[in-house]
């Protein structure tokens, strides 16, 4: 493949902290930088949903130190019914953006692609060092946002105009709050943006020698697949949070209509379109949802095939489908719009497509619970999240064949149904991914093992915590509770509030797993056992046949030459129950030989 | 701290090679003949990829701004805007630009690729330099037509049809900034002696780019407004 030697990767190592630890240009460096930033990022989001949920099981109950966070959102430690909607917002934002969309993709793809595929760095590994420190910057916005005098956004984590785009005038948060959103997401946006154009040049052209395409694991498929993803969907996203700074700054009216009145106030916009925001947002939103989801399957198809020692059914098949998701996943937008008074014949031109979608999901899933079947699979913290993930994939997926139907949509459109199947599916599932990434790879990043059975205990309340605070979501959305109450009053919500209370339990217990996990990282990473050797899980591809950790350029002084498809397990006739990509072994299969 | 690492497995002699099908297993291992698959020795420079995929996001971003437009358009009818004139002349401005690169683009290959002619040799960089400057009056052609319609008091605020004006030109006007800034390296590297073809073909199509957007922005801006 290409000389590398003449392009990416010229950069030596490093010998200053400054160069090394910080402004690295090491795409390993970069990827642990983004898996702190996620990391951080959970924790913010965690915290905030244990503020929301023990507001919802106990409105009245004060929350020790809360007015510190903000004194007019917080009076007496009870948040106000606009502070609710604000740290709502910004739980989904934090969430969605700063950790399943950087964890899985950047933080791992980061580090893992550019060894998986052979290649001594990114191509650009400038644009990539700016891609993690534009991405930090886009963090600083929305904490800033939480000490701007009225506070964050209260528009939820999709803004929807024209509530985002008129101003103080739309409440706490509104004003300020929106911009600081709005500039956050415009520069993370930028951040990844950078980051999909290393990782689809590394994936086409710093590939070692051979290192076919279909000789890359599937975790480096799903991530160059993620890559062109996020390549288009955030270079929309992009112009449509600057439209609507315009709005806030410059006076324009690109998503607010004619004589708007609000509160008794007639706005001085005209000729905009509410809509427009949702077709732009929602036209990113939706591959979204596979950004977060798609480097999940790759990581966790990658953990399984180790842990079963045995191939998946089909790596084309599991490929293709990766591929089917990401391209339906833009003709499926306007589900989110059912009830936005679309022409129901544009309604059903986007049922159709999303019906169409589950195929290439349940191919996955199929792919999956077909390659698992019979297999002896090693039972460790990494395959148990692997398999948490299926569980959760399948459950929250079910649920969307409901929702993918107009006519049922509009009945459940803005409860807790919709609330508890995107949770499921893409927000535990996905979590589950990163989970499951980080005890695999944690030896390779950091030389060290994890507790396994602080990560077996991890997974068992996560899964058990998971599944008792989402599916009673499904239960409270068929009931008619909507989303984004702060508080039950009306008749039919009174009996569904020891639900809540139930749920808010879930979310504490389950809360309490993370801090197990978060304990179990910190003290692996400096006073773990030190990993026995180079491949502890006798895995197949080449980030197992580098050092631990890898050393600056991941291979030292012979770059690696591929001689294996990527899962060679349980090969009849090899020395070995698997082989890796760089064995030279060479064992005669029974088709070739005929 | 405990940790778990499994032991070895044992090879199960007798599991047959079929449950391990797919990639793995039995499929795709080193040839009887003993010649290992190998892809191609050689592939693009990374910048020859990473250029089309610049650009690739570049048409989304600017894909979603003619949506919105076609969007908005939808709600209500359009203002009609009179295009300042000046901005024709600014066509034809960036389109030379793009036929002196192209110019220059050769003349540099050939300096590069060994035997050259003495036209070529005695300044490589001369028709750089004619680019550089025929794209920076691109940009003040187009400040020029912004602040004529700001001297008549149509600003980016007064309507719709204005709003998508500045923020289409002004969108397109910074990414030229961003050729430009390319030239300018090329230039240096040139003068340098660093040049890499590589480097030379990214920036030149970059460039092309910024003129075929240029003539489809225009062309959207004159039918929808």
């Amino acid at each position: 493949m290409h000389d590398m030697s003449a392009n990416a990767a010229q950069h030596g190592a490093p010998t200053s902290f400054i160069r090394k630890h910080v402004f690295s240009t090491d795409h390993k460096v970069i990827g642990k930088q983004y898996y702190v930033l996620a990391l951080f990022a959970a924790f913010v989001g965690m915290v905030l949903s244990w503020i929301m949920r023990i507001h919802l099981g106990w409105g009245s109950f004060a929350i020790p130190g809360l007015h510190f966070l903000s004194s007019t959102g917080a009076p007496g430690n009870v948040m106000t019914p606009e502070y609710y909607l604000q740290l709502l917002t910004m739980h989904g934002t934090i969430m969605v953006f700063f950790v399943l969309t950087t964890a899985p993709f950047a933080a791992f793809g980061n580090f893992f692609l550019p060894i998986q595929t052979g290649a001594e760095d990114m191509p650009f590994p400038h644009f990539n060092m700016m891609s993690f420190w534009v991405t930090f910057t886009a963090f600083l916005p929305i904490v800033a946002s939480f000490f701007v005098s009225d506070g964050p956004s209260l528009g939820g984590w999709t803004q929807y105009a024209p509530l985002s785009a008129i101003g103080p005038v739309g409440g706490p948060g509104e004003g300020w709050g929106v911009i600081l959103w709005a500039t956050s997401i415009c520069l993370f946006c930028i951040g990844q943006l950078l980051g999909s154009l290393n990782f689809i040049t590394t994936t086409l052209d710093m590939r070692c020698k051979g290192m076919s395409l279909l000789r890359l694991p599937l975790s480096a498929w799903a991530w160059f697949i993620t890559s062109i993803m996020g390549l288009t969907a955030f270079a929309v996203l992009m112009p449509a949070c600057i439209l609507l700074i315009l709005d806030h700054v410059a006076g324009t009216s690109f998503f607010v209509a004619s004589n708007l009145v609000i509160n008794d106030q007639v706005l001085p916009h005209s000729g905009g379109s509410t809509l427009l925001w949702q077709h732009l947002f929602w036209f990113f939103g939706h591959p979204e949802v596979y950004i977060a989801i798609v480097p999940g399957m790759g990581i966790v198809s990658h953990v399984l095939i180790t842990n079963m020692r045995k191939p998946m059914l089909s790596h084309r098949v599991l490929i293709y489908s990766m591929g089917s998701l990401a391209v339906l996943s833009y003709m499926v937008y306007g589900h989110h719009m059912f009830v936005s008074g679309m022409n129901p014949l544009s309604s059903l031109a986007f049922s159709f497509p999303t019906l169409v979608i589950t195929i290439p999901s349940t191919i996955v899933v199929l792919m999956w619970l077909g390659s698992l079947y019979g297999s002896k699979l090693r039972i460790n913290a990494a395959s148990l999240f692997a398999l948490g993930f299926i569980s959760m994939f399948i459950s929250g997926g079910v649920s969307g064949f409901f929702l993918a139907q107009p006519s049922i949509d509009i009945m459940l459109h803005a409860t807790y149904f919709v609330v508890g199947h995107f949770h499921l599916v893409m927000g535990v599932a996905a979590m589950f991914g990163i989970f499951a990434g980080t005890y695999f790879w944690f030896p390779k990043m950091t030389g060290r093992m994890m507790n396994e059975t602080l990560g077996k205990l991890h997974f068992w309340m996560s899964f058990v915590g998971a599944y008792c605070i989402f599916m009673p979501f499904h239960y409270l959305g068929i009931a008619g509770n909507v989303r984004r109450y702060q508080a039950f009053t009306d008749d039919y919500l009174i009996p569904l509030i020891p639900v809540h209370k139930f749920i808010t339990i879930a979310a504490l217990f389950t809360g309490l797993a993370q801090l197990i996990f978060l304990y179990n990282l910190i003290h692996s990473r400096f006073w773990g056992a030190h990993a026995p050797n180079d491949n502890p899980w006798e895995a197949t591809s080449l980030e197992w046949s580098t050092a631990t950790p890898p050393p600056h350029n991941n291979f030292g002084d012979k770059m690696p030459v591929v001689y294996h498809d990527p899962y060679q397990y349980s090969v009849e006739g090899a020395s070995k129950d698997y082989i890796m990509q760089t064995s030279t072994e060479n064992v005669h299969s029974p088709d070739e030989e005929k | 701290m405990a940790t778990t690492v499994h032991e070895p497995p044992k090879i199960d002699l007798d599991r047959s090679p079929s449950q391990g099908s797919g990639n793995g297993g039995r499929r795709n291992l080193a040839p009887a003949d003993g010649e290992l698959r190998r892809v191609k020795d050689s592939s693009p420079p990374p910048a020859s990829t990473g250029i089309w995929v610049g650009l690739a996001a570049i048409t989304m971003t600017f894909a979603a701004f003619t949506s919105a437009l076609i969007v908005r358009q939808g709600t209500a009818p359009l203002v009609h805007i009179t295009l300042p004139p000046v901005l024709y002349l600014n066509s034809l401005v960036i389109v030379a630009s793009s036929v002196t690169l192209e110019i220059a683009r050769r003349r540099i290959a050939a300096f590069m690729g060994g035997p050259h002619d003495k036209t070529s040799a005695a300044n490589p960089a001369r028709w750089l330099y004619i680019t550089l400057f025929l794209g920076l009056l691109f940009v003040a052609g187009q400040t020029f037509a912004w602040l004529q319609l700001k001297s008549e008091g149509f600003g980016l605020a007064t309507n719709i049809s204005y709003s998508f004006f500045y923020v289409l030109t002004v969108a397109h006007a910074l990414h030229v900034f961003g050729g430009l800034g390319g030239l300018v390296r090329v230039i240096g590297k040139l003068h340098q002696s660093v040049l890499r073809r590589s480097t030379l073909d990214a920036t030149s199509r970059y460039w092309h780019f910024m003129g075929v957007l240029w003539l489809y922005l225009l062309l959207l801006l004159w039918i929808k407004l």
